[in-house]
């Protein structure tokens, strides 16, 4: 049994090893953010300086702002959204299911950049207004997939003759939607739309194309602020951002474990 | 007869893949047990989703109480369904599944709650009230799932192979009680299965089905019997099957003749005449296997091999055209013929019978 | 025959209703606007498409230049990479990973999950920290008594298909390891059984297996790698890629007709590579 114990060390040095080179450079934003340097080059002291400085920062916190209305109010959206979708395709009753999702979810395959880029056309040819509009509409396209693949496969993976049991009991359709339907994937929304706040707050290169001067968000500082060579201050700002993102990607896959749990335990 | 709650006329349904329904006909009367019998794929559990709701069929009617109610969903139906993977709500305890049923009905809260209780004291699931489904065995699942149906006070009971998960032990016990269950509350019942030991212990009609139509309607004696065609004879029970030619019909005993030799059958709903070919069932528990030949019979057999069964003897033999028969002896195992002895198969008269033998009586 | 079809029209009329919302979606915000990009793509340059526009196939006949023609060879190259080295340090990861215990995997699972939704702008700049002349690694390195003088890694290929690497490898992660956590122990261990060696058992049994996994993974981190822009951007080293190239027709030349011409050539790899994919019978791409 000499390759057991091999793998025995290995796999736990392996694993321990790549989320180390995972985690490392998460952690030099972190760390960089209380450096005491200018610069973010080399280490100086520790400060919490940077974040004194941030939030007193009237742009920063128009940033902030703008971040969160745009986040909540896409994910929002899509929650909504991409949950009627779901529900209406997860049976394949439309003829035309295929080609809508596949259209729906497309913005999850092409790159970015010519999202981006077609967006900013798009808008400049009809004249949509650039800004909070634009940034919201196409910050709820490129979050339904997450919301609608999310709730689509609970969907897919609950027992039809759960909702059928209900019908069958007398409830209506409607009934039905609303005791059965909604209860039981109501994790797999809330968990899709936090990820969607996930990804609408780290949106750059679609929010670049589409906002006007007025309007900025927080990635976009911190792209800005990264073209010019990175200071503390973006270091503090990013860290805040990672800290957001971390506590919504968390939240969402406790919400998804624990109601799994608690759904399909007695295993 | 007692009155008709159920009939089904003229069901056909297709999915776009041929018929899983074609012309399927029955009355249920009121506080009967009727199984639908027949592998997976007959149909049966089509049938069953017609007369709950869930399923609409091509052509023909599903009539309850005299009224046509082939159109109504689901909802509007006074039909209940026990599901085959017992379709708990898994986020509503014990105590609201089993009120689902009253509460979309407007039930008042008090009046809920006693039924929930009556239902759960039924079932013997009092204490597990507050539990979750998840959090329940198999048995404990499928009772739940029986008290829901029931709380509404259906006027049928549909249960789709409500005992296919539960271990044979559990299956056993099970069987009983649903049927004492079903007995006190005289609760008319249509019962899906494949197994078709359950069927016969539980029903007091079967209906075997094949290819989406009735192979053959009747009380458990009558099926096990007189099997309609040679699909059922071979589905229920063990048997042996053998074609020949009548040789002479005699006070309602026939003497059938082949190539294999010559047996006698009890011919009173088979109303055979000399020259007819027909097929016969013997069943295997009924079969024997004699060192001489029995009068009526000379059915030599040369035997492949005997085995031990608890409490008989199985002795596996082929006749001259090589077809296997099986014959059951309450021998002990010294007593049994030996490989390659011949021996003379034979049996009552009255306990073989001719296959379609009814129908072509009738 | 109008009562069979009550019910079931219904039902249709209902999950018609319910998808409509989305289904507009789909087709103003993504048909749409991939639609007026081929458009633009098609008409002479310096023009805006409009429907009596005279089309021509000018702005993609410029692409045809050598040193584009290199730029896109090049992204493709650097995709390819970014693909094969996550493979390699991505498959023993997710194996490792699902032959854990229940509970460190989940554990595993979240740990994996969290860069991944992370922004991969903030994540490239701290290997930009490490990697830096007077940064972390280098310290470390002379500390070693390794190096003498700081390495300047930033701007280097190697520096950009790490930081490539970086971001992709979690899109490789994942369906790995779902394809290894599906496979059946017992069948590995048949193989051993018949006397394979581990190694043996491994490429016999367990590669061919979790096969439809690593092609899931190869396709979910090539097509993303081939659109990267900013990346090496940040990383330095003025290595341009196809996504480089369309943002400066955009940005900097202001062609936006030749700048569509190229997101359509990237439209058009990208769902060659899918669709290949999903033809020769790959599952379908979802969130894992």
């Amino acid at each position: 049994m000499v390759c057991k114990r091999k793998r025995k060390i290995f796999s736990p040095i392996y694993l321990t090893l790549v989320l180390i080179i995972l985690y490392l450079p998460i952690l030099m934003v972190v760390i960089y953010s209380f450096n005491s340097g200018r610069t973010i080059g080399a280490w100086q002291g520790f400060t919490t300086g940077w974040y004194t400085r941030l939030f007193h920062n009237a742009l920063m916190a128009d940033a902030l702002k703008n971040s969160l209305i745009l986040a909540v109010l896409s994910a929002g959206f899509a929650g909504v959204i991409g949950t009627l979708g779901a529900i209406g395709l997860a049976h394949h009753r439309l003829r035309a299911s295929g080609f809508i999702e596949s259209l729906a979810t497309l913005p999850m395959m092409i790159p970015e950049l010519v999202l981006g880029m077609a967006y900013l056309a798009l808008f400049t040819a009809v004249g949509v207004k650039l800004g909070m509009g634009a940034l919201i509409a196409t910050h709820t396209t490129f979050c339904v997939p997450y919301v609608f693949i999310n709730v689509k496969s609970r969907l897919i993976g609950m027992d039809p003759a759960i909702e059928e049991a209900a019908r069958d009991l007398g409830a209506s359709p409607m009934r039905v939607l609303r005791d059965i339907t909604l209860p039981l994937i109501m994790p797999s929304v809330i968990s899709g739309m936090m990820l969607a706040v996930a990804m609408s707050l780290d949106d750059v290169v679609i929010s670049f194309f589409v906002t006007s001067a007025e309007t900025t968000t927080l990635p976009l500082k911190v792209y800005t602020g990264l073209r010019s060579g990175g200071t503390p201050e973006i270091n503090a700002l990013s860290t805040l951002m990672l800290a957001a993102i971390f506590i919504f990607v968390a939240l969402s896959q406790l919400l998804r474990a624990r109601s799994d749990r608690k759904l399909y335990a007695s295993k | 007869m007692e009155e008709v709650l159920l009939s089904l006329r003229h069901i056909s349904k297709n999915f776009g893949e041929g018929d899983v329904l074609s012309d399927v006909s029955i009355d249920v009367h009121k506080g009967e047990f009727v199984t639908l019998l027949g592998a997976s794929g007959c149909g049966k559990t089509t049938t069953l989703r017609i007369v709950s709701g869930l399923e609409t069929p091509d052509a023909g009617e599903v009539i309850l109480n005299g009224q046509d109610m082939t159109g109504w969903p689901p909802e509007r139906r006074p039909v209940n369904t026990v599901f085959q993977s017992y379709a708990l709500f898994p986020h509503m305890n014990v105590e609201k599944n089993v009120a689902y049923g009253l509460k979309v009905r407007g039930v008042d809260k008090c009046a809920q709650a006693a039924r929930v209780a009556e239902m759960l004291e039924l079932v013997q699931m009092s204490e597990y009230a507050k539990r979750m489904p998840a959090q329940l065995s198999g048995g404990q699942r499928q009772r739940i799932a029986i008290a829901r149906a029931l709380a509404p006070q259906p006027q049928l009971l549909l249960l789709d192979e409500p005992l296919g998960a539960l271990d044979l032990q559990l299956r056993r016990q099970m069987q009983i009680e649903l049927k004492r269950l079903q007995k006190k509350l005289g609760i008319t019942f249509i019962y899906i299965t494949h197994d078709q030991e359950e069927a016969i212990n539980m029903s007091d009609r079967i209906a075997v089905m094949r290819g989406g139509r009735f192979e053959q309607l009747g009380t458990p004696e009558e099926i096990y019997d007189h099997p309609a065609t040679r699909y059922v004879a071979q589905f229920i029970g063990r048997s042996t099957l053998l074609e020949g030619t009548v040789r002479s019909v005699d006070d309602s005993l026939a003497v059938i003749g082949n190539e294999n030799g010559r047996f006698t059958v009890d011919s009173a709903h088979a109303n055979l005449r000399p020259g007819e070919r027909c097929e016969i069932c013997v069943r295997t528990e009924r079969m024997r296997a004699g060192r001489a030949p029995v009068g009526g019979f000379d059915l030599p057999a040369t035997v492949r091999e005997t085995r031990y069964a608890g409490g008989s003897v199985l002795t596996y033999a082929v006749l001259a055209d090589g077809t296997e028969v099986v014959a059951e002896g309450e021998e002990r195992m010294s007593d049994a013929p030996q490989a390659g002895e011949t021996v003379y198969m034979h049996w009552n008269p009255a306990q073989a019978s001719v296959i379609g033998g009814a129908s072509h009586g009738a | 025959m109008a009562r069979k079809n009550g019910l079931r029209a219904g039902e249709v009329r209902r999950s018609a209703l319910f998808t409509l919302p989305m289904a507009l979606l789909a087709v103003l915000l993504v048909a749409l606007p991939l639609i007026y990009v081929l458009g633009t793509s098609l008409v002479e340059s310096g023009q805006s498409f409009s429907f009596g526009a005279a089309f021509t196939l000018d702005n993609y006949r410029r692409l045809l230049r050598a040193d584009y023609l290199m730029v896109f060879l090049g992204s493709l190259k650097l995709a390819f990479l970014t693909t094969l080295v996550s493979l390699l340090v991505g498959y023993p990861f997710a194996y490792c990973m699902a032959r854990a215990g229940r509970k460190l995997k989940s554990l595993l699972m979240m740990l994996v999950i969290i860069p991944f939704w992370t922004s991969a702008l903030v994540r490239i700049y701290g290997w930009k920290i490490l990697l830096q002349a007077n940064g972390p690694v280098n310290a470390v390195l002379r500390g070693l008594g390794l190096i003498e003088k700081n390495i300047k890694f930033l701007g280097s290929y190697g520096s950009v298909l790490l930081a490539m690497v970086y971001c992709m490898i979690s899109f490789m992660i994942l369906p790995c390891h779902s394809a290894v956590d599906k496979l059946d122990l017992t069948l590995v261990e048949a193989a051993r059984d018949l006397g394979s060696k581990p190694w043996r058992a491994f490429l016999d049994v367990t590669l061919p297996l979790t096969m439809p996994g690593i092609l899931a993974g190869c396709v979910l981190v090539f097509v993303p790698s081939v659109g990267m822009f900013y990346l090496s951007d940040i990383m330095g080293g003025g290595l341009v890629l196809v996504g480089n190239l369309i943002r400066d027709q955009l940005l900097k030349v202001r062609d936006w007709n030749t700048g569509s011409a190229m997101s359509m050539v990237l439209i058009v790899i990208t769902a060659g590579i899918y669709l290949i994919y999903r033809r020769s019978g790959g599952d379908d791409l979802g969130v894992f």
